[in-house]
């Protein structure tokens, strides 16, 4: 039998809220609040959404030999990132992976740099011993220390076109805080005696770390905080929300967003296999060929080899209508070949078909009174690389559709709007 | 969720195991999904209907409703045959959330044996399977 889930400080919240609960990775999590996925999901691509993250686990790599451990455990080049290909700043983060010898997934990551030996990496709920276990066995001993700080973060997620405006009525210095704060850059710090802490407080004193990220492909920012001041933290941002319709928002919401964002759930769109041939090239250190890295790391030797690794693919629908997801759900193609298995399939509420083209309720030029019913949309592994618009049938025994491969799905995400259009 | 003093469970219906609700008439009886049902599944997103005139035996699956969490079957509470669907659901799925009862409703069945009705459960058997 399986432990009771953990819960988050929140959990009181949820339920007085009358969420419908669910675990998720050892922790029992709001799936959807009262108002429904629907308008949480529309909410978080036209308004702003509420999420409880503080399952999600939180590492510091710190010391001498931080910098080298991540580079040689992490699928990211440091010394590469961005589209200008620079070295990790102070106060920028990048996303990556973990891998085995063999280029399996361990888990996916988000690695920020606070200095030249002191990183925080963002790990998904429930890895944080298995992410810290595995740096602490690959790092030279005294040069590094690997804390697991799970227990001592909250953490929430503000996402959607007006997370600025609410997020800004609470900071004691919003001009300062959001001032040249890039996607994939933070400020501050959640712990008070830390010495970037000042650099981003609420009103009423309480530090933040500030990180411009999230999970949605909405503009947003990602919140950490003592865990004693999270509950009202949360309390006070739907309060200011009520003025730009923020909703609280469960995991049901989260993970459509995420799909239709094209954004991997690790375990599921990315684990125990090559941790290559994905839509996330981004995460690998491809040299500009394409081809080869530009980096040495574990894994990096066995994925270059891997010649017979799947592809995994995303793909849109025709309707909302969804296959269940998992290894007896087929892909069929054209001509009747069963070529692989479905990972994700989710229905992303706020795409719609327009002729040929897919728009989202945030497309300019949709029609009037675009009122779209969703569409599936998700992630296949199949044998070989297709290219989008290859139509494929999802077939899980009870019901088959009909989709295609695609190379993006929601358009017109907000997730890299340039600060100034977001805020004031 | 919904605590169970909290579902709308009318009394005028006969409800199933798997949450169908029906409502007993000299015609065709009409058949949905229960408060309950639809406060479990979450927001629906489409409903998958039989063609009327289709005869379908008591246990039968008649059609899925879809939420963001599965799809899931939707089974006949009696035997009998499709008389109706309710068009209106193909463009507003949702209306089996803001309303299971009323405009939710789903489909209605000639029902074969008028028998099979009287072993559903009503109001308050259906409440306490529930655990209320």
């Amino acid at each position: 039998m399986s432990p009771d889930p953990r819960t988050t400080a929140l959990y009181p919240r949820h339920r007085e809220a009358g969420a419908n609960m669910g675990d998720f990775a050892g922790y029992r999590m709001p799936l959807w609040y009262p108002a429904g996925m629907r308008r949480e999901h529309r909410a978080v691509v036209l308004g702003a959404g509420l999420f409880d993250t503080s399952h999600m686990a939180v590492l510091t790599v710190a010391g001498p030999g931080a910098y080298t451990l991540l580079q040689r455990t992490f699928t990211k080049d440091l010394d590469r990132v961005g589209p200008a290909r620079r070295p990790l700043a102070d106060g920028r983060g990048a996303y990556g992976a973990f891998c085995n010898p063999r280029g399996h997934l361990i888990d996916d990551a988000i690695v920020f740099r606070r200095g030249s030996e002191d990183f925080f990496v963002v790990v998904n709920a429930g890895m944080g011993p298995t992410v810290a276990g595995h740096l602490a066995d690959q790092a030279d001993s005294g040069a590094t220390t690997v804390a697991d700080l799970t227990d001592r973060v909250g953490k929430l997620d503000l996402q959607g076109p007006a997370a600025a405006r609410i997020l800004g009525r609470l900071l004691s210095d919003p001009e300062k805080a959001f001032q040249d704060l890039a996607y994939f850059s933070f400020k501050g710090h959640f712990d008070p005696v830390h010495p970037d802490a000042g650099m981003v407080r609420l009103a009423d004193g309480t530090p933040l770390l500030l990180s411009r990220s999230g999970y949605t492909g909405e503009f947003g920012f990602e919140l950490f905080v003592a865990p004693d001041r999270v509950t009202r933290l949360w309390d006070r941002l739907l309060e200011v929300g009520g003025d730009f319709d923020l909703v609280p928002c469960g995991l049901a919401a989260r993970d459509s967003l995420r799909a239709g964002a094209m954004l991997p759930l690790s375990h599921q769109d990315i684990g125990d296999w090559p941790f290559i041939r994905h839509p996330w090239p981004f995460a690998l250190p491809y040299a500009p060929d394409g081809e080869t890295f530009t980096k040495d790391f574990i894994g990096s030797a066995a994925l270059l080899a891997a010649a017979v690794a799947p592809h995994t693919l995303a793909f849109v629908g025709r309707d909302p209508r969804k296959v269940a997801a998992g290894p007896d759900t087929r892909v069929v193609d054209a001509v009747g070949r069963a070529i692989g298995i479905v990972l994700t399939c989710a229905t992303d509420v706020a795409i719609g078909r327009v002729g040929d083209k897919v728009m989202s309720l945030a497309s300019p030029g949709r029609p009037e009174n675009f009122d779209p019913k969703g569409l599936s949309c998700g992630f296949v592994r199949v044998e070989r690389a297709l290219p989008a618009g290859t139509p494929l049938v999802l077939d899980d025994g009870r019901r088959r559709i009909d989709v295609e491969v695609a190379d993006d799905i929601r358009p017109d995400r907000t997730a890299r709007r340039p600060m100034a259009q977001m805020w004031g | 969720m919904k605590e169970i003093n909290e579902l709308n469970l009318p009394e005028d219906l006969r409800y199933a195991e798997d949450h169908e609700w029906l409502r007993p008439s000299e015609g065709a009886a009409r058949i949905g999904i229960s408060d309950y049902a639809q406060d479990q599944l979450g927001d629906i997103v489409y409903v998958e209907l039989p063609a009327v005139g289709r005869r379908l035996n008591k246990g039968e699956e008649f059609g899925t409703v879809e939420s963001v969490k599965a799809v899931s079957s939707l089974y006949m509470p009696v035997g009998g045959e499709v008389a109706a669907v309710n068009g209106q659901l193909a463009e507003a799925p949702e209306l089996v959330n803001t309303d299971p009862y009323g405009q939710g409703w789903m489909i209605e069945v000639k029902v074969t044996d008028p028998a099979e009705i009287e072993v559903l459960m009503d109001r308050p058997a259906y409440s306490k399977a529930l655990g209320g």
